[in-house]
């Protein structure tokens, strides 16, 4: 029987550790989405050409002081216009301030885009190169952040934004006295 | 015969010329070198599995991009790759770096590889202590 018990035990061992890696796709998370090593840390720094008027800036100064949404768009994304929507349905009620960072796009696109379909955003920062996007891990639009009053990255979502995934991982930042 | 195996040998090595990277290549073949080098190692998240260097998605392009300016600047390979990974996680680089978190991944395939060839040593152990007759018919 002995002989038995060691390959058992370490076939256990096997199973457990495997089994539990399992636990995000069994909670049917989005096991592509990568965990953000910004999270919990102070958002970087950035300050570009403002998409309402080009001659301002727009940044992290901008929204500091209050916790904040910043949803990286761009013109070609088509999750983006699948999250439109729900972004202006966001931003008109007034619980948290929305701003956008425009990801990879030419100037007058961007515009044209937010005047078609409806601006969501109280104002939009345009990073053309993509410089800012990488400061801040994106690496597919659209992705959402939200900024803690005190400038922490609280949350990152990649992927179309909808009302419960904003119920499960934004809304509890932002229950009062949070 | 030979013709159409050559031509299909031909055939298999043209999809590997592949040359994504449109940029000059830097003057100082050093710096190419560790460009190149570095690019090989760092995943395409955008892509799942594979490189900047292979990938033509934006995200690729631009941290080549970014890994460029970097070795102009001066950094070194190590501070170009911890760039990395603050913003975009472990998960960037093809040989992530030792760490607490990453140090299962290193170690537990040598694991297994020690204890398969315990088991083994054991086994032939076992095999040789027989008598000879047992192994005839």
């Amino acid at each position: 029987m002995w002989k038995y018990f060691v390959p058992l035990v370490l076939f256990g061992l096997l199973f457990a550790v495997l089994r539990s890696g399992m636990n995000d796709i069994i909670d049917g998370k989005n096991v592509n989405e990568l965990p953000s090593p910004l999270i919990g840390k102070a958002a970087p720094e950035f300050e570009l050409p403002s998409l309402a008027d080009p001659s301002q800036t727009m940044g992290t100064e901008t929204f500091a002081g209050g916790p904040a949404v910043l949803n990286v768009w761009a013109t070609w994304c088509s999750g983006c216009r699948q999250e439109h929507p729900f972004l202006m349905q966001l931003s008109e009620s007034g619980m948290v301030p929305v701003y956008g960072l425009n990801w990879r796009d030419t100037l007058p696109e961007a515009q044209q885009f937010i005047k078609q379909l409806g601006d969501p955003y109280i104002d939009s920062a345009f990073d053309g190169d993509g410089r800012v996007g990488i400061d801040w891990g994106v690496y597919g639009a659209p992705e959402t952040f939200l900024v803690g009053a005190d400038g922490t990255i609280l949350v990152k979502h990649l992927g179309p934004l909808n009302g419960a995934i904003w119920q499960e991982k934004f809304m509890p930042y932002l229950v009062p006295g949070e | 015969m030979t013709a159409r195996l050559s031509i299909l040998a031909l055939l298999f090595l043209s999809a590997a010329a592949l040359a994504v990277d449109s940029e000059e290549p830097f003057e100082d073949p050093a710096l190419q070198a560790r460009y190149e080098k570095i690019v090989a190692e760092v995943r395409c998240l955008k892509c799942q599995n594979q490189t900047i260097k292979d990938s033509n998605a934006f995200l690729a392009g631009d941290l080549r991009r970014e890994i460029r300016r970097m070795l102009l600047e001066g950094y070194s390979d190590d501070e170009i790759f911890d760039f990395l990974v603050e913003r975009y996680g472990d998960f960037a680089l093809y040989n992530p770096r030792m760490s607490g978190k990453t140090l299962a991944v290193w170690i537990v395939p040598g694991l297994f590889l020690l204890g398969g060839a315990w088991v083994l040593v054991n086994i032939v152990r076992r095999r040789m202590a027989l008598p000879i007759d047992d192994a005839e018919e």
